[in-house]
């Protein structure tokens, strides 16, 4: 068998700590107020979501690993925990987790700030910032948090990354090698994140935080929902520039079942936005763009618009969703989630597999 | 479709090697490399790069770059922006693609490792931001091409390609991940053919990062010697083309050699410290061995990941010693980190290539740095130029952050 279930969500966002936050802004659609960022040598600030403290300090941050460790990793830490929530794997527990971490930016803090100090004396910079600003530090983190976890890696890239990083996980579940797969994509804000946001698309609104979803072989555990494709990953390149990418990662997921969700990734950069609008221009049916909501998350907000996809099926919301990732320098990537009951049964249009499910949104 | 996989293969496919290029301190391209590793030389030289008069340690492994980057599919506007990381990857690439002989194509997926990708462009934009923050010349090309993905696709254009593109920054077991992964990919029947490998470039932020982590020797590179005090840095990448059995003998390509086995564990005692006894290194060749069906005896030689630093040559030789019991009396071990440093991102790619470079070749690469035997670390060290008898080498990756991978390679007759 070749099916792969969702067993959990978790998301660190502007929205607050948590998916309860999470799911009412994406449900209000209002975008989320917008902070100044202060950026050096200028006098106007710079636009940003920021993270809000958490309402209670997650248990998490008190391990020992995670006391020094950079916010970044708080923020992949909490989603990871949340989205394992429902499932038996504490360190006492025979569940064998496989984690992926995706990062764009990644640790920019401490390197902002080791850079900052080797610049003005490598002789007195501080040992303790430089390994919190390795790209594998996160992922090393919330594994020794989780313990039996055998399997960790870092993927970078650009945000459509995360997409690749759910089929890897499936993977490593299909060939048994865990038993549950946790995906998390992070990103953590600074002034120089966003300045070199600001430098590529003036109108983006940085933001960060973290979304995390757990997959697993056996649909008892599933939140009901189902992963139910992962296209190619469409390279832009010479031969494929970023509209032929969009255009053959829609062609891909094919036609889709009535009522069925796009979460897409538009935001407010009309110029980086293009390729994907084009490539969804016949939408008709209901659509979230959660980074008008929450803003440019970068790696985190492609791990939103999966959770928001999975979290709109789970609750019954809509039958299908499709999340859509058309990255900023790296490839077009998407996958389709569907409604399933604990049997592994496809909920979707009453039951019917999807294949024979009414079509819409035949690609453009 | 990524999701879901294609069937899989009732057997699992051989993987094997058709194409290996190489850039490090000793040279450009296999044959300076080769010689290089043979004889056991050494390629440290004053840091010119950047400013190091700050710096306890001064010296490092640099690559002589050749005046004109390797001749490939590039327009004038990205040739002219290459930075340093993109043309050490080329150069790999190149060679490779090369010696592979394989054509421009749709779909030939590229796994890439690295820790640091275009970080000397990010240097640069962060100084501009920083210095003079009203000036916006190259920044935004900066902001851009910094990212590892740029190179990535570099290597796609470069060689007329379109395939995915995954980057896997797993710190120092990058490299060995990128080639480990392409190998799962082949072998559990989810492509035919990978290109794969790690790069890495000297930079001033990972130079200081392990200087302000007194990591770095100030004096001479030497693994497992009881007089070593740290690691060397250096620089370069290795690329690989790897394809099925099936595939490499359907076109009758030169076959280098065969990887057949891979394990990779994660070592959660510390962020950059290994558990001392070496556990999670004694898994993962554990697990390698048992993915390439062969037993410590059967191995010739251990490419270990050998640092220089204290605590990860007594680790890693306790755990060769756990995991190779009797046999590792006689089991040739050494460190190339001896003669080009520590790549990073680069360091497993290349280390798999060195060990493809002798297995082909038939000698050990001696780590002619190491002296005096270190109780803590009772290896049979390999410090001296000779010429062996190999079937089977092994290769160990660790990085910071704790994971473990081990590439088991054999020789192609």
């Amino acid at each position: 068998m070749s099916r792969i279930y969702v067993a959990g969500l978790g998301a660190v966002s502007p929205a607050g700590w948590g998916i309860a936050a999470f799911r009412q802004a994406v449900e209000k659609r209002t975008p989320l107020p917008i902070d100044p960022l202060e950026r050096p040598g200028w006098e106007k600030p710079l636009r940003a979501r920021l993270i809000p403290a958490p309402v209670a300090r997650p248990a998490s941050m008190s391990h020992p690993r995670l006391r020094r460790a950079s916010p970044i990793t708080h923020y992949a830490a909490a989603a990871a925990l949340e989205a394992l929530s429902g499932l038996q794997a504490g360190p006492d527990s025979a569940n064998r987790v496989g984690l992926i971490v995706c990062l764009q930016s990644g640790c920019v803090r401490y390197s902002y700030r080791f850079f900052e100090e080797v610049l003005a004396d490598p002789a007195t910079a501080s040992p303790l910032l430089f390994p919190e600003t390795v790209f594998a530090a996160p992922a090393s983190h919330a594994a020794a948090l989780l313990v039996n976890t055998p399997l960790v890696y870092t993927l970078i890239g650009d945000p459509a990354s995360f997409v690749q990083a759910l089929a890897l996980g499936a993977a490593w579940l299909l060939q048994e090698r865990v038993d549950t797969c946790l995906i998390v994509g992070a990103e953590e804000i600074n002034w120089l994140r966003a300045d070199a946001l600001w430098h590529l698309e003036h109108a983006a609104i940085i933001s960060g935080g973290a979304g995390a979803l757990s997959l697993c072989r056996d649909p008892a555990l599933s939140m009901g929902v189902e992963l139910e494709r992962v296209t190619e990953a469409h390279s832009f390149s010479a031969r494929k520039n970023r509209t032929q990418a969009a255009r053959a990662m829609r062609a891909e997921l094919g036609e889709g079942v009535a009522g069925e969700l796009l979460c897409d990734g538009l935001g407010d950069s009309p110029r980086a936005d293009g390729p994907e609008k084009a490539a969804w221009s016949d939408w008709v049916g209901p659509r979230f763009s959660v980074k008008r909501i929450l803003g440019e998350g970068l790696m985190a907000a492609s791990a939103w618009q999966c959770v928001a996809a999975c979290d709109a099926v789970a609750t019954g919301r809509f039958p299908a969703a499709i999340a859509s990732l058309v990255g900023c320098n790296q490839q077009a990537i998407g996958s389709r989630f569907l409604a399933c009951s604990k049997t592994g049964h496809r909920t979707c249009s009453e039951a019917k597999a999807v294949g024979s499910c009414l079509r819409i949104g035949r690609p453009g | 479709m990524l999701f879901p996989p294609a069937r899989q293969p009732a057997t699992a496919h051989r993987v094997v090697i058709t194409g290996a290029g190489v850039v490090t301190a000793l040279g450009v391209g296999w044959k300076p490399n080769s010689e290089g590793f043979r004889a056991g030389r050494t390629a440290f030289r004053p840091v010119t790069l950047f400013d190091v008069s700050r710096h306890r340690v001064r010296m490092a492994a640099t690559v002589d770059l050749p005046p004109t980057p390797p001749p490939a599919r590039l327009s004038a506007r990205q040739l002219a922006r290459l930075d340093r990381a993109g043309v050490l990857l080329l150069l790999a690439a190149c060679e490779a693609w090369k010696q592979a002989g394989w054509e421009s194509a749709e779909n030939i997926p590229l796994v890439l490792g690295t820790t640091s990708g275009g970080m000397l462009l990010g240097e640069d934009y962060f100084r501009q931001a920083v210095q003079t923050p009203r000036h916006h010349r190259h920044q935004p090309t900066r902001a851009f091409h910094y990212q590892a993905q740029t190179q990535g696709r570099l290597v796609l254009d470069a060689l007329g390609i379109d395939g995915s593109i995954t980057l896997l920054s797993n710190a120092c077991a990058s490299g060995a991940t990128a080639i480990g992964h392409a190998w799962e990919l082949i072998h559990h029947g989810q492509a035919e053919c990978v290109f794969a490998g790690g790069y890495d470039v000297l930079s001033e932020f990972v130079f200081s990062g392990f200087g302000a982590l007194q990591a770095l020797s100030p004096t001479l590179c030497r693994p497992f010697d009881a007089r070593r005090d740290g690691l060397a840095i250096g620089e370069g990448a290795a690329m690989m083309a790897l394809e099925t059995l099936e595939r490499a003998r359907r076109r009758d390509a030169i076959i280098l050699g065969e990887i057949v086995g891979y394990g990779v564990t994660i070592d959660r005692h510390h962020l950059t410290q290994p558990h001392p006894e070496g556990d999670a290194a004694l898994a993962t060749m554990r697990l390698a061995c048992h993915a390439a069906r062969v037993t410590p005896d059967d191995i010739d030689y251990v490419n270990a990941h050998g640092t220089g630093t204290p605590l990860n040559d007594s680790a890693e030789a306790l755990a060769i010693r756990r995991w190779a019991g009797e046999r590792a009396a006689s089991l040739p071990v050494s460190s190339t980190k001896a003669a080009v440093g520590h790549l990073l991102g680069a360091a497993g790619a290349v280390e798999s290539a060195v060990c493809l470079m002798a297995l082909r070749e038939q000698w050990l690469p001696p780590e002619t740095t190491f002296r005096i035997f270190d109780p803590a670390c009772n290896l049979a060290i390999v410090n001296k130029p000779r010429d062996a008898r190999l079937e089977v080498a092994l290769s160990n990756s660790f990085g910071f952050g704790g994971v473990n991978a081990t590439l088991i390679l054999r020789r192609w007759t």
